[in-house]
C-alpha cells in the first residue's frame, strides 16, 4: 500500500509539472555523462602521472625507429616520425581495401546474377559458394589462405612463371613495374578523353531531346578513350618500358626476385579473403535487386515497345540500383573495416602499423587507439552521411 | 542438301536416333575427362595437343546439341533440358561446371576420406598422402576446453549442460514459467556458471580466465555477449526514438560510434587502454573486459535491428495504446516491445550468428579460443606442418553451427511471415 | 467484312504438362470491340498475352496486321508497338513521373524529340481526364488514376489495338467507373479493342461481339445482344447465372 502510493505520488508531482518532466531527465542523463567520463579521465590522469607518461599528440613527431615492409607511394624508414608511419598504415589499408572492394563488386555481381540464373547446375553452384564463404568466420578464412596456402606456394628459385613476366612464390607475387617517359602526357590525354565524352554525352542528349535522333553513345565514347591516349605514344613522345623482375641469388641458399612490384603474401591472402567473403553478401544484394522488380514491369516495358536493352537501361537498372546500392554501400564499408583483420597476419595496415608497433614502443595507448578509432570513425560517418543524401535524392515517391 | 541439314539440327521425327547419338557423345566428353584426370589416360593422344585439349567439351556439347528437343514427350529429357541445356550457352556452362566437379571432387574426397589417417596417436601413423586427422584427435580436448585443468573439465560441461537443459525445457512450458527461466537466464544463471567455472568459492578449484581456451571459451563469450547486448541494444533502440534530444542524441552518438569502428580496435582497446581508466587498485580481468565490450559492440547493432522492429510496426499500434490512457513504459513493455521483438526474430538471428563468427577475434588479445588453440597446436615442434587439418577442422564446426542458426532463422523467418 | 485486323488458327499453348489454349481460333476485325469472359483459368489471360507475345504458343498461328507472330524479334517489335496493352496491375514505372512513364516509348521506340513526346503525353493524360497529374509519381496516386495513366502511356504508342487485361479487378469499387468510362471513350473513337473483364455492364454499352472461353477454348462468340439474350452452350448460360 504505501510503496504504490508513493510512487503515484511521485508520478502526480511530475505530472502536474510537465516542464520539470521533460527537462529532468535530460539533465539527469548529461549529469551521468558527465560523471562516467569525468571519473574516467580522472583515473587516467592519475595513473599516466604514476607512470611518468605525459598526454600529448608530440610524439606523433618523434623518430619511430621501426621498419615497415610494404611502403608502396610513401619513403619511410626508421628514421621517419611516427606520424609518417600513420600515414604508410593508413594508405596500405586504404590500398588492400580498393583491391577488396573492386573484386568484391565484380564476383558478387556474377554470383548474384548466377543464382537467379535458369540453368540449375550454375544456380546451385553460387548457392553452395554462398553457404560456405558466408558461414565461415573471415579471421579463419583469411588464416586458410595465408596459412594453408600461401605457404604452399614454392621458393623464389622454383616459382611459378608467367611468361618470364611475372612470377608467384612463397614470397609474392611479382610483376613488372611500369617506368613511364611523358607519362604525364599520357594521364593528359586521359583525362582530356574524359571530359570530351562528358561533353559529347550532353549534346547528345541535347540532340535527342530536340530531334529524337539517338547517337551509338557507347561505342563513340569506347573509340575516344582508346584511341586518344594510344595516340599519344604514336606521336606524343610517351614511352613505357618495364622493369621485370629477375631472379637473384643473394646468398649460398637464398635466391629473391629484385626490380619489379612485390605483391606481398599478407597483401594477396588479405584481399583473397576480403573479395571472397565480401561477395557472398554483395551476391545476395544483387539478387534482390533483380528480383526485386516484378515480373510486371519487364512485361509493361515490353507491351510499349522497349527492346529488352532499352528496358534494362530505363526500367529495370533504376529500380534495381536503388535496391542493391545502399546495402552495398554498408558491405564496403564492413570490408573496410575488415581489413584491421590485417593484424593477426603481419600485413601492415593502420592498425598493426600504428595500435600495434607504434604503441608498444612508446605505450601511449590512449592517444593511439584514439586516433586510430576516429580515422575509422571518420571514413564511416562520411560514408553514412553520403548514402543519407543519397538515398533522400533518389527515393521514390510515394503518398 | 536438306538430308545433310537434318543431319546436323535434331528434330523430333528421328527422336530415338538423336537422343541416342547425343547421350553416345555426351558421355564419350565425359568418359574422355574422366580418364584424363584421374586415370591419366589420355584417349585421343594421336590429335595435336591444343585440339586434345578440347575433345571433351566438343563431344559433349555435341551430344548436348542433339537431344536439346523441344517438347520431346520424354519428362526426363524436358526437364533435363530446360534446367541445364535451353541453349548453346547454357549447355556450356553446365559441362564447364560438370568438368571442374570430375577434376576436383575426387581428389578432395581422396584427401578428406580414403587416404586420411583416422587410426592412431602419434604422428608417425600419418602414412597416406591424405588429411592426418590423428593430429585433431590427440589435440581435441584442447581444441575444446583450452588449457582448461583436464581434472576440471565436467565443470565446464555441468554449465553448458544446465544451459541446454534451460532452454530445452523453455520450449515445453507455459508463457508464466517461461518468464520465469527468463529471469533465471537473465540473472541467476551467469553467477551459477561463473561460480562453476572459474571457481575458488564453494571448494571448487579456481581456474583463472587465461586458461579458459577452445570452443567452450567461444560460446561462454557469445553466450554472455548475446545476453547481455539484448537489454542494452532495447535501451539504445529505445533512446534513439526517445523525444528527449538529449537522450536521443546521445543514444545515436554511442550507437555510430560502436558502429563505425572495427572490433579488433575495440579489442585492444578493452584489453590496453580499458585499464587506464580504472584506479590502480581495481582489477578487471581481461576476459570480462572483452566481454563488456564486444557487448557494447554487438548492442549498437541490435540496437539498429530493434529499432527497425519499432518503425515496422503500424502507428496505429502506438495510437491505440495511448488513447487507451497508457504511459511511455506500459506501452512499450506491453504491447510495443512484444510485438516488435516478434519481427525481429530473423534480425536478432542474423547478429548472433555475426556475433558468433566475430569471436574468433578475441585471439588477437591472447584469448585463446578454437582457432587460437589450433594455431597453437600447429606451431608445436613435434605437429609441425598440419595447418591445413586444423583449419578444415575448424572451418567444419563453425560452418555447422552457423549454417545450422541460419538455417533455422530462416524458419522462423517464413513461420513469422505465414502468421502475419 | 472489313480487314481481318488479327487472325488466331488452330493456336494450341501448353505450361509445362497443362494445356492453357486448346485449338483456339479467333479473328478481329478493324475496329472490332470484343470482350472476353470466362471463369478463371480458362486461358481468357493466356489467348490475349500470346497476341502480343508475353506468351508464346506452341501450336497454330497468329498473325496481327498482316504480321505473324513467330521467334523473329523484328517481327515481335513491330507488332508491340502497334499493339498496346493495360494491366491488371498498372505497371506503371514508379521511378519516373506520369508524364515520363507516357513519354518514354515515344522517345526510345519512335524516336520522338523530347518537347513533341511530352505534347502527345499531355494530350493523351488529357484524354483519359489526369493531366493535371501528369507531374506526380505513381505511388501519389490513387488506384483509379494510376491505371487511368497507364491507358494513357499504351495509347502513346498510337496503336491499332488495345489489348485490356481485367483492368479493373484490382481497383477499388467507387475507382472502376473512371476507368470504364475512360475505355468507353475510347471505344467510340473507334479503337479496336479486345476486353477480358467481368464488368458485364460495360460488355452491353460497348462490345461488338462477346467470346465466353473456358478450359482453354473458345465455348462460345456471338454478337452481344445475342450473346445475353440467347445463350446457345449450358456452359454459357451457367456461367451467365452465376455472374448476372
Amino acid at each position: 500500500m504505501n510503496l504504490k502510493s508513493t510512487t503515484s505520488s511521485i508520478s502526480d508531482f511530475f505530472y502536474a509539472r510537465p516542464k520539470l518532466k521533460y527537462y529532468l531527465p535530460q539533465a539527469l542523463t548529461i549529469f551521468f555523462i558527465v560523471f562516467i567520463f569525468g571519473y574516467f579521465s580522472y583515473n587516467a590522469q592519475v595513473n599516466m602521472d604514476n607512470r611518468g607518461i605525459d598526454f600529448g599528440l608530440r610524439f606523433l613527431g618523434e623518430e619511430s625507429s621501426f621498419d615497415i615492409q610494404f611502403t608502396p607511394f610513401v619513403e619511410y624508414d626508421g628514421t621517419k616520425s611516427y606520424a609518417t608511419a600513420y600515414l604508410v598504415g593508413l594508405i596500405n589499408t586504404i590500398i588492400v581495401a580498393s583491391i577488396g572492394i573492386f573484386f568484391a563488386t565484380i564476383l558478387g555481381v556474377v554470383i548474384g546474377i548466377s543464382r537467379l540464373s535458369p540453368n540449375y547446375l550454375i544456380a546451385k553452384m553460387s548457392e553452395i559458394y554462398i553457404e560456405i564463404f558466408r558461414n565461415v568466420p573471415l579471421l579463419l578464412q583469411l588464416f586458410f589462405w595465408y596459412f594453408a596456402v600461401l605457404r604452399t606456394l614454392p621458393l623464389p628459385k622454383d616459382a611459378v612463371n608467367f611468361y618470364d613476366i611475372s612470377f608467384l612464390s612463397i614470397k609474392g607475387l611479382y610483376v613488372p613495374r611500369f617506368i613511364w617517359t611523358n607519362g604525364s602526357l599520357f594521364i593528359g590525354s586521359i583525362i582530356a578523353s574524359i571530359i570530351i565524352i562528358f561533353f559529347l554525352l550532353r549534346f547528345f542528349k541535347k540532340e535527342q531531346e530536340q530531334t529524337g535522333k539517338q547517337y551509338p553513345k557507347f561505342f563513340i565514347s569506347l573509340t575516344i578513350i582508346t584511341v586518344l591516349p594510344f595516340l599519344t605514344f604514336l606521336v606524343g613522345g610517351v614511352s613505357l618500358d618495364f622493369q621485370y623482375p629477375e631472379l637473384k641469388q643473394l646468398s649460398k641458399t637464398i635466391y629473391n626476385f629484385k626490380g619489379g612490384i612485390a605483391i606481398i603474401p599478407e597483401l594477396m591472402a588479405l584481399a583473397l579473403a576480403l573479395s571472397l567473403y565480401t561477395a557472398t553478401f554483395i551476391g545476395e544484394n544483387v539478387r534482390a535487386g533483380i528480383q526485386g522488380i516484378s515480373r510486371g514491369q519487364k512485361e509493361a516495358a515490353a507491351s510499349i515497345g522497349l527492346t529488352p536493352g532499352q528496358t534494362l537501361k530505363l526500367v529495370v537498372m533504376p529500380q534495381a540500383l536503388r535496391i542493391i546500392i545502399p546495402p552495398t554501400t554498408n558491405q564496403y564499408l564492413n570490408l573496410t573495416k575488415n581489413s584491421s583483420l590485417a593484424a593477426a597476419i603481419a600485413y601492415p595496415d593502420l592498425v598493426l602499423v600504428f595500435a600495434g608497433t607504434a604503441l608498444m614502443q612508446t605505450g601511449r595507448a590512449i592517444e593511439i587507439i584514439s586516433i586510430t578509432m576516429l580515422s575509422y570513425l571518420s571514413l564511416s560517418i562520411t560514408i553514412s552521411i553520403f548514402m543519407n543524401w543519397y538515398n533522400k535524392k533518389i527515393a521514390i515517391k510515394e503518398k | 542438301m536438306m538430308k545433310k541439314l537434318t543431319f546436323l539440327n535434331p528434330s523430333r521425327e528421328n527422336l530415338n536416333l538423336f537422343i541416342l547419338a547425343g547421350i553416345a557423345l555426351f558421355g564419350l566428353g565425359i568418359l574422355d575427362t574422366v580418364l584424363n584426370s584421374q586415370f591419366e589416360i589420355n584417349i585421343t593422344s594421336f590429335l595435336p595437343r591444343w585440339l586434345n585439349y578440347f575433345t571433351p567439351l566438343l563431344f559433349s556439347f555435341i551430344g548436348l546439341h542433339y537431344i536439346r528437343i523441344e517438347f520431346s514427350g520424354i519428362k526426363m529429357l524436358d526437364q533435363l533440358n530446360k534446367n541445364i541445356n535451353s541453349n548453346w550457352f547454357n549447355a556450356i556452362l553446365s559441362l564447364l561446371v560438370i568438368f571442374v566437379l570430375i577434376k576436383s571432387i575426387p581428389g578432395l574426397l581422396n584427401w578428406l576420406f580414403f587416404d586420411a589417417n583416422f587410426i592412431g596417436t602419434t604422428k608417425e601413423e600419418c602414412t597416406g598422402d591424405g588429411a592426418c586427422w590423428l593430429f585433431i584427435r590427440f589435440w581435441i580436448t584442447r581444441f575444446m576446453y583450452g588449457l582448461y585443468p583436464d581434472a576440471e573439465i565436467w565443470r565446464i560441461n555441468a554449465a553448458f549442460l544446465m544451459l541446454i537443459g534451460t532452454v530445452i525445457t523453455a520450449f515445453f512450458v507455459g508463457p508464466k514459467i517461461k518468464k520465469y527461466i527468463i529471469i533465471f537466464l537473465l540473472f541467476i544463471f551467469p553467477f551459477i556458471a561463473i561460480n562453476l567455472i572459474s571457481g575458488g568459492n564453494f571448494g571448487l578449484v579456481w581456474v583463472e580466465t587465461g586458461a579458459w581456451g577452445g570452443l567452450s571459451l567461444t560460446f561462454i563469450v557469445s553466450i554472455f555477449a548475446m545476453l547481455f547486448c539484448f537489454p542494452v541494444g532495447m535501451f539504445l533502440a529505445l533512446g534513439r526514438r526517445s523525444s528527449y534530444p538529449v537522450v536521443k542524441y546521445a543514444s545515436i552518438g554511442f550507437i555510430e560510434f560502436w558502429r563505425g569502428v572495427p572490433l579488433i580496435t575495440v579489442l585492444f582497446m578493452a584489453s590496453v587502454m580499458f585499464p587506464m581508466f580504472l584506479p590502480d587498485e581495481v582489477f578487471m580481468d581481461k576476459l570480462v573486459r572483452v566481454i563488456i565490450a564486444i557487448t557494447l559492440f554487438e548492442a549498437a547493432y541490435m540496437a539498429e535491428v530493434i529499432r527497425g522492429g519499432l518503425q515496422a510496426l503500424p502507428k496505429g499500434q502506438y495510437d491505440a495504446s495511448k488513447s487507451l490512457g497508457m504511459g511511455y513504459w506500459r506501452m512499450h513493455l506491453l504491447i510495443i516491445l512484444p510485438q516488435a521483438l516478434k519481427i525481429t526474430i530473423p534480425g536478432l538471428a542474423n547478429t548472433f550468428i555475426a556475433l558468433f563468427k566475430d569471436t574468433p577475434l578475441i585471439l588477437v588479445v591472447g584469448l585463446l579460443e578454437l582457432i587460437g588453440m589450433i594455431d597453437m597446436a600447429k606451431a608445436n615442434p613435434y605437429w609441425l606442418g598440419f595447418a591445413i587439418e586444423g583449419y578444415v577442422f575448424a572451418g567444419a564446426v563453425y560452418w555447422i553451427f552457423c549454417f545450422s542458426m541460419s538455417r533455422y532463422s530462416q524458419n522462423l523467418e517464413r513461420k513469422y511471415k505465414t502468421d502475419r | 467484312m472489313s480487314d481481318k485486323i488479327i487472325q488466331v488458327e488452330n493456336v494450341s499453348k501448353w505450361f509445362g504438362d497443362f494445356q492453357a489454349l486448346k485449338d483456339v481460333n479467333l479473328e478481329v476485325s478493324l475496329k472490332e470491340k470484343i470482350v472476353v469472359c470466362g471463369p478463371s483459368g480458362s486461358g481468357k489471360s493466356t489467348l490475349i498475352r500470346c497476341i502480343n507475345r508475353l506468351e508464346e504458343h506452341q501450336k497454330g498461328k497468329i498473325v496481327v496486321d498482316g504480321i505473324e507472330l513467330s521467334e523473329n524479334t523484328k517481327n515481335i517489335e513491330q507488332i508491340r508497338a502497334e499493339v498496346g496493352m493495360v494491366f491488371q496491375q498498372f505497371n506503371l514505372f514508379p521511378h519516373l513521373s506520369i508524364l515520363d512513364n507516357c513519354a518514354l516509348a515515344p522517345i526510345w521506340v519512335r524516336k520522338m524529340p523530347k518537347k513533341q513526346a511530352e505534347e502527345l503525353a499531355l494530350r493523351e493524360l488529357e484524354k483519359v481526364q489526369i493531366s493535371d497529374q501528369a507531374k506526380k509519381f505513381p505511388g501519389q496516386l490513387s488506384g483509379g488514376q494510376q491505371q487511368r495513366a497507364a491507358i494513357a502511356r499504351a495509347l502513346c504508342m498510337e496503336p491499332k489495338i488495345m489489348l485490356f487485361d481485367e483492368p479493373t479487378s484490382a481497383l477499388d469499387p467507387e475507382m472502376i467507373k473512371e476507368v470504364l468510362d475512360a475505355m468507353v471513350n475510347l471505344a467510340k473513337a473507334g479503337m479496336t479493342m479486345i476486353v477480358v473483364t467481368h464488368e458485364m455492364g460495360f460488355a452491353k454499352e460497348v462490345a461488338d461481339s462477346i467470346i465466353f472461353m473456358d478450359e482453354g477454348m473458345i465455348v462460345e462468340r456471338a454478337p452481344t445482344k445475342e450473346f445475353f439474350v440467347n445463350p446457345k452452350s449450358e456452359r454459357t448460360k451457367l456461367f451467365l447465372s452465376q455472374i448476372l
